[in-house]
């Protein structure tokens, strides 16, 4: 039995307390950070952990906090990445509403480890719950001589703010998200520069995921031997499942990296809904292509599911059964990302203008001959031209499932209707 | 405390009050219901920016209002996982129930009806935002006794 570790609180009462916290041994993650290792140790142990980012983008965490410039003179800044706006995915507001103190002692470790003084953790704005809980959890770890001036009697200092988010899917890029913090429209900056070299008020900034930063102090207590013996050696560690969609046991799973897709939708959360077989699922998040039902053996790591031509990215794994239109799920993403494109740059913006017109009529039984083609097209000029991510998942994902599902998107234009109405 | 001293409350969390824009708009909304043209000009005034920094923002981001909505804002998810749960029939529903259709107000002023993206709650889809609060594993009957509760 794989024993949970991020979980471990979720589901005892008054978890969010800090008195519940330190009583399952909360907080000597940090005191053994502190008195034990020096902050350059601390990134030597996360790179020997192998733990990769959590956000989706899979980059390696000990890596990116050794590319902060070492010299004294501008502040750094920790960003936490709490506005998980990928559909499909709910793992960071359960952590925050229900353990917000794991995530304060990671953010006070992982700052400690890169020299930043100040953190925000950005909140999409709907998660009042969870703002509330760490808003909360915030000022009992400041009572308790967690957070502030010389934490836990050392010569270190640290503050942590939140920002609460307002609608825009966009802020969760992490560049996008910096222009945000600043009092800007959220739109993604140019990199290089990374953040780490210049990011919040052009100085060095690490911006991780809830999920990320909660790994830290149990790499911290268990060393980084136990969490590389978790999963693939190249993308290890305990990681958190978002299940949803037609699937009999919907919820957050906590299970090693590298297991695969069937086991997680069959085993873990039970299967289809009775009378149901699964069609497809999606890995993580919308962004990430969708995988039908004959290939669920691949591996749930950032490697196994980029080289079977998908993404871990945040894990929110959709489960999708034969009742089900493709034609109209590929169009709903599309509108989804149509919706929340920022509108920087043409490929993006027009382009999914188009496909969504498209997709519409297609769906609407209205479609022509040529628009499977033209819809390939649109996601060419899209795919890899476009500033940030958004513009290439959302060509990514109608890619696969044009590949995928093809004679489904051709029955409607040949029958001039929904096969499944 | 006034809407002046959270508002510099907000902006002490910065080293530039730019930065504070956001949760200024968002007290200044809590305070007034929405945010009308005097409301951003008290922002901006307030903050000492720009005028023009407060109006982009107000109309950037989807939580912050510059028209005035009912007092229960049903914002239902409709994203992928909430629509494979049956998240458009519960708009239906919704729309004969209070006989307006999504983006409009009943004429008491007492419901707006809103279709949003995922919430981050797909584990209890369908779900709907009212207010601060999430309601999940929806279904016609609860709807009913939701919107019940609220009259
Ligand atoms: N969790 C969620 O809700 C969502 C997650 N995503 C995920 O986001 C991913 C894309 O994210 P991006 O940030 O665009 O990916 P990216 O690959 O550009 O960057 C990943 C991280 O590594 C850092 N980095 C990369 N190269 C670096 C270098 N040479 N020096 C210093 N730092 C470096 C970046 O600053 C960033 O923090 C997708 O894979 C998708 O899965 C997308 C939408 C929503
Ligand atoms: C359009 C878009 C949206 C994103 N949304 C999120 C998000 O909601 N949460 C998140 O952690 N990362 C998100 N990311 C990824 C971030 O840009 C960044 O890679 C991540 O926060 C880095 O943290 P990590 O290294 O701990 O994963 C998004 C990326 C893109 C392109
Ligand atoms: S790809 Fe889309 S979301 Fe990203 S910068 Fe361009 S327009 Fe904005
Ligand atoms: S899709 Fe509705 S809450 Fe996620």
């Amino acid at each position: 039995m794989f024993e949970p570790v991020l979980l471990r609180n979720v589901d005892v009462p008054d978890g969010h307390l800090l008195s519940t916290y330190e009583a399952g041994g909360g907080y000597r993650a940090l005191r053994k950070a502190l008195g034990e290792y020096t902050p350059d140790e601390i990134v030597e142990l996360v790179k020997e952990s192998n733990l990769r980012g959590r956000g989706g983008a899979g980059f390696p965490t000990g890596m990116k906090w050794s590319f902060v410039p070492k010299a004294a003179g501008k502040p750094k800044y920790l960003c936490c990445n709490a506005d998980e706006g990928e559909p499909g995915t709910f793992k960071d507001r359960i952590i925050m509403e229900r353990d917000p103190h794991q995530l304060i002692e990671g953010l006070a470790v992982s700052a400690y480890a890169i020299g930043a003084e100040t953190a925000y953790v950005y909140i999409r704005g709907e998660y009042v719950t969870a703002i509330r809980r760490m808003e909360q959890a915030i000022a009992e770890a400041h009572e308790n001589g967690y957070l502030g001036i010389g934490i836990l009697g050392s010569g270190f200092n640290f503050m942590v703010h939140i920002h609460r988010g307002a609608g825009a899917y966009i802020c969760g890029e992490e560049t996008a998200m910096l222009e945000s913090l600043e009092g800007k429209r959220a739109q993604p900056r140019l990199k290089p520069p990374f953040p780490a070299v210049a990011g919040l008020y052009a100085s060095p900034t690490v911006i991780n995921n809830v999920e990320t930063l909660a790994c830290v102090p149990h790499i911290v207590m268990r060393g980084s031997a136990w969490f590389r013996g978790i999963g693939p050696d190249r993308s290890p560690g305990p990681k958190l499942y978002c299940l949803s969609g037609q699937v009999r046991k919907p919820g957050l799973y906590e299970l090693p990296m590298g297991i695969s897709l069937r086991e997680l939708v069959e085993e873990h959360a039970g299967g289809p809904l009775p009378g149901r077989k699964v069609k497809a699922v999606i890995p993580g998040g919308v962004s990430a292509p969708v995988i039908p039902e004959g290939e669920l053996e691949v591996g749930m790591d950032f490697d196994s599911l980029t080289a079977a031509g998908s993404m871990l990215g945040s894990a929110g794994v959709v489960v999708i059964d034969d009742s089900t239109c493709m034609v109209k799920l590929a169009t709903r993403i599309i509108e989804f990302f149509h919706h929340e494109s920022c509108g920087k740059c043409t490929p993006c913006r027009e382009g999914l203008d188009w496909t969504v017109k498209v997709l519409r009529r297609i769906e609407a039984g209205e479609g022509e001959t040529g628009d499977l083609e033209q819809l390939e097209m649109l996601c060419k000029g899209i795919f890899g031209n476009t500033f940030c991510a958004l513009g290439d998942g959302a060509a990514m994902g109608l890619r696969a499932a044009l590949k995928h599902f093809r004679a489904e998107f051709v029955a409607h234009i040949e029958e001039r209707r929904c096969p499944f109405h | 405390m006034t809407m002046r001293e959270e508002i510099e409350a907000a902006a002490a969390r910065y080293p530039d009050r730019r930065s504070a824009i956001m949760p200024a708009l968002m007290i200044a909304q809590k305070e007034h219901g929405h945010l009308p043209g005097p409301v951003l000009e008290e922002v901006a005034q307030i903050l000492g920016v720009e005028r023009v920094w407060v109006y982009e923002l107000a109309t950037f981001y989807t939580l912050f209002h510059t028209e005035p909505i009912g007092r229960f804002h049903l914002q239902l998810c409709d994203n992928v996982s909430c629509m494979l749960c049956g998240s458009e029939a519960l708009l239906t529903h919704l729309e004969t129930t209070l006989g307006i259709r999504k983006g409009e107000t009943t004429p008491d002023g007492a419901f707006t009806l809103s279709t949003v993206e995922c919430l981050g709650a797909c584990e209890m889809a369908p779900v709907m935002q009212v207010g601060d609060d999430y309601h999940g594993n929806l279904d016609a009957a609860r709807l009913d006794a939701l919107l019940e509760s609220f009259r």
